[in-house]
């Protein structure tokens, strides 16, 4: 079918008083940063309950497909618009429309809305109208009032009637950047694309902070998180990608530091690396991808002691789900089978055969004395690389098209 | 030049030996090395399975890269029986296989394996029943080709398939070799098939490559014990260059695999009808679609196909007595034989393998050249 619009419904923002016109449009703009690509042949109008994406005779099917991963969006519905003046026109294509979308022996009904009043036909007859020729063209189909398989909508408004069949789920949550700024630790496993996918969804704009040890990481590893990230970015349009080489603070923190501790004290400049970081580009909060008592880093204990070098609020989007549900959540992002690549980083390569799980607070602040953080700090943040991630954007698989030339 | 002899070997296309340049260049480490290369190099290899897998309709891990159709043959015939020995010890197959699957059933008998060796018909095919009453509760394995590269017959795999359906634990086995792009995918993808092998070259893909579809879940053992590549079941470093130009080959050979048919059928009926207007040529592949679109044989009564051969040669036709790889040891051809041709006759026999860059004009030829051989001929042959 070639549809004139794309009729997109609000999601929770509906409920939002006061702040409902900036959330619109803030909406807006991550629906014209989405669909960057068609934005010139389209015409997107926001009301105040819906949003109009006039095609102007651009497929909808590549529209729907961006549409879908931004949050903000409840549903969507693909439509045509027809002449209100020809009835027998409009049945004649509400009947092809139906014809294409509608599988036989589905039960339907037709749903009017009609905000031109002017329009002959009140509601009811509208309905009437359209249910007895299509019931008529279509034996096959069921009348049925209280959840039928179909539904026809059809609008009656000023410039036309806009008839649609079908009603697509949107991501829903809220529109990215509504929520402000935050850093999000991202080190490359399963969990933490997962947390950031979720922090997106509360409408969190973030930044990524990734911590790097060459030459104990590869270049791959460094590749991999990009490319989660890159995997992340349909939702937002872009990403930050913040790089901290961790090296020398990790191999200072092996020299010095009794070995029990030295993942808490790895944790603890982590966070006070990402803190900084947060600070200087102004990120109001930091996620990461923690999970209560998954692993020694992330029992209530530890999580005390690493929290204690920051007072910016930490939140931790998977703290309270089981692996085996953030593993379902990170399929259906397809982050997943990319983070199980077999990449050591830097959380693997200097761990300690039995951390403490149960470090204390005073001597995890005892042994950071031994090194010199506000050196080692500043070294570290020195040499800090920032990268645009953009949509579409490859690190793991600019190998892909050269072969797939060759082949 | 005209090139009839496609059944032998294949003459690799520019673009595929541009492939492999490349690869051989830009993608030299060893794709089991740790190192950036090395990913890069497992990449090509991964990407050439992945390409290929499509091509025939499976799934990755189900394309074990060799070196070609007999090695194959050999490793799924041996690998079933070294696998599969407690089961049972007997094996069926036909009396028309290529003798990289002959001569492995041959070197099992020896190690004290019992194999059926399966008649064919006077038109070249192997039936049904006769597999259905050789099936014993000790057999392991049922080896048929697909398309017999001596005549062209396409054997009733599907329906053989069909029969095993019945018995599950034994292990099916069909040679492909001569099937790629001739119209009988389908055929060799039959869901009973458990193995298939592949040759490149026929393909034109360079010598040296070719690979096995293994069905998931059925197991063989290896012949090459090494280092573990291709999931442990055949080491040896990957020979990525010739991968990637198999993968390269496939995915052109199969692009307009229909009209090729079409048009090679078309060549092939064309040089048939024409000699065998003469009283004295003998058909061994007939017309019907039982036989592959690529492959003629027939015999001129009275001279030696060597004879034949030799005198095309001089008219810048090249063709083969039967195949290619019987004709140097002068060996009468195995499967003319198990359809009863009569030795003199099977001594005549020649065979011309079309494939997709053979043209009608070439035909025509070819038909001129026959015309004049075969009048030289006559004026040898004893008066009748």
């Amino acid at each position: 079918m070639e549809y004139s619009e794309i009729m997109v419904r609000y999601g929770e923002l509906s409920t939002k008083g006061k702040n409902r016109r900036a959330f619109i449009g803030r909406l807006q703009g991550n629906i014209v940063k989405a669909l960057h690509q068609y934005v010139d042949q389209l015409t997107i109008r926001p009301k105040r309950d819906r949003l109009h994406i006039e095609l102007n005779g651009t497929d909808a099917e590549p529209i729907m497909d961006v549409l879908s991963h931004v949050f903000g969006i409840q549903t969507f519905s693909p439509s045509i618009k027809v002449d209100k003046d020809d009835l027998d026109h409009v049945k004649q294509v509400a009947l092809e429309l139906v014809n294409a979308t509608v599988p036989a022996g589905s039960t339907f009904k037709v749903q009017t809305k009609r905000a031109d009043k002017q329009f002959p036909l009140d509601t009811y007859g509208m309905d009437r109208e359209m249910g007895d020729f299509l019931t008529d063209a279509r034996p096959d189909l069921q009348v049925q009032m209280k959840r039928p398989d179909a539904t026809l909508r059809v609008e009656v408004r000023v410039d036309g009637i806009y008839l649609s069949t079908e009603t697509i789920q949107g991501a829903g949550g809220l529109p990215v950047g509504t929520a402000g700024h935050a850093t999000m630790m991202l080190s490359g496993g399963i969990d933490s694309p997962v947390a950031a996918y979720l922090a997106l969804k509360r409408g969190v704009d973030i930044e990524m902070v990734h911590f790097f040890s060459p030459p104990y990481t590869s270049e791959n590893a460094l590749n991999k998180a990009k490319q989660l990230t890159a995997k992340l970015t349909p939702y937002v349009g872009r990403i930050n990608f913040i790089q901290v080489p961790f090296t020398h603070i990790q191999e200072e923190i092996k020299a010095k530091v009794p070995e029990g501790y030295l993942m808490t004290i790895q944790r603890r400049l982590m966070l006070r690396l990402t803190e900084a970081i947060s600070e200087q580009r102004g990120d109001l909060a930091i996620f990461n991808g923690e999970s209560v008592g998954q692993v020694a880093s992330q029992t209530l204990s530890s999580m005390a002691a690493i929290n204690d070098v920051t007072t910016m609020p930490i939140v931790r989007p998977v703290a309270t789900m089981d692996k085996t549900e953030i593993i379902a959540q990170a399929e259906n992002i397809d982050t997943y089978e990319l983070s199980i690549m077999p990449f050591e980083d830097c959380c693997t390569i200097f761990a300690p055969p039995s951390p403490k799980t149960q470090p204390k607070m005073d001597k995890a602040r005892y042994y950071e004395t031994f090194i010199d953080v506000d050196a080692l700090m500043k070294e570290a943040l020195d040499g800090i690389e920032v990268t645009e991630i953009k949509v579409g954007d490859e690190y793991m698989n600019q190998q892909q098209d050269i072969i797939a030339e060759l082949l | 030049m005209i090139y009839f002899d496609n059944s032998a070997t294949t003459k690799p296309l520019d673009s595929v030996l541009d492939t492999y340049r490349t690869v051989a260049t830009d993608f030299f480490g060893n794709p089991s090395s740790l190192h950036n290369l090395g990913d890069q190099a497992r990449a090509v290899v991964d990407q050439s399975r992945a390409q290929i897998a499509q091509l025939i309709h499976a799934q990755p891990e189900e394309i074990y890269f060799t070196s070609g159709g007999t090695e194959g043959d050999n490793w799924i015939i041996k690998g079933t029986a070294m696998a599969k020995r407690q089961f049972g010890k007997h094996l069926i197959t036909t009396q028309i296989e290529h003798p990289a699957v002959r001569n492995s059933m041959l070197q099992l008998e020896k190690l004290g394996f019992d194999v059926t060796y399966l008649p064919v018909d006077s038109r070249g095919f192997v039936s049904v029943d006769a597999v259905r009453n050789a099936i014993r509760p000790d057999t392991i394995l049922v080896s048929v080709m697909a398309v017999n590269n001596e005549v062209g017959s396409i054997q009733p795999i599907d329906a053989i398939g069909d029969l095993l359906e019945d018995y599950p634990t034994i292990h099916y086995h069909v040679d492909a070799v001569q099937s790629v792009g001739k119209g009988v995918l389908d055929k060799v993808r039959h869901p009973r098939i458990d193995f298939l092998t592949f040759s490149g070259h026929k393909f034109h893909a360079p010598r040296g490559t070719g690979f096995i579809f293994a069905k998931s879940g059925r197991m063989i053992d290896p012949l090459m014990a090494g280092g573990g590549q291709e999931r442990d079941w055949r080491s040896g470093t990957e020979n990525t260059p010739g991968i990637a130009a198999m993968a390269k080959a496939l995915r052109v050979c199969l692009a307009d695999e229909e009209t090729n048919v079409a048009r090679e059928q078309a060549i092939r009926t064309e040089i048939a009808n024409y000699v065998n207007q003469q009283d004295d040529v003998t058909l061994f592949s007939q017309l019907d679609d039982g036989y592959a679109p690529h492959i003629l044989t027939f015999a001129i009564a009275g001279v030696r196909g060597e004879t034949i051969v030799h005198a095309f040669e001089h008219e810048g036709i090249f063709m083969s007595t039967t195949s290619a790889c019987s004709s140097r040891s002068g060996a009468e051809s195995s499967t003319l034989k198990a359809m009863r041709v009569p030795d003199a006759l099977a001594t005549s026999a020649i065979r011309i393998s079309l494939d997709e860059e053979n043209t009608m004009a070439e035909a025509q030829a070819f038909e001129r050249a026959f015309d004049k051989v075969h009048a030289e001929f006559q004026k040898l042959a004893p008066a009748k």
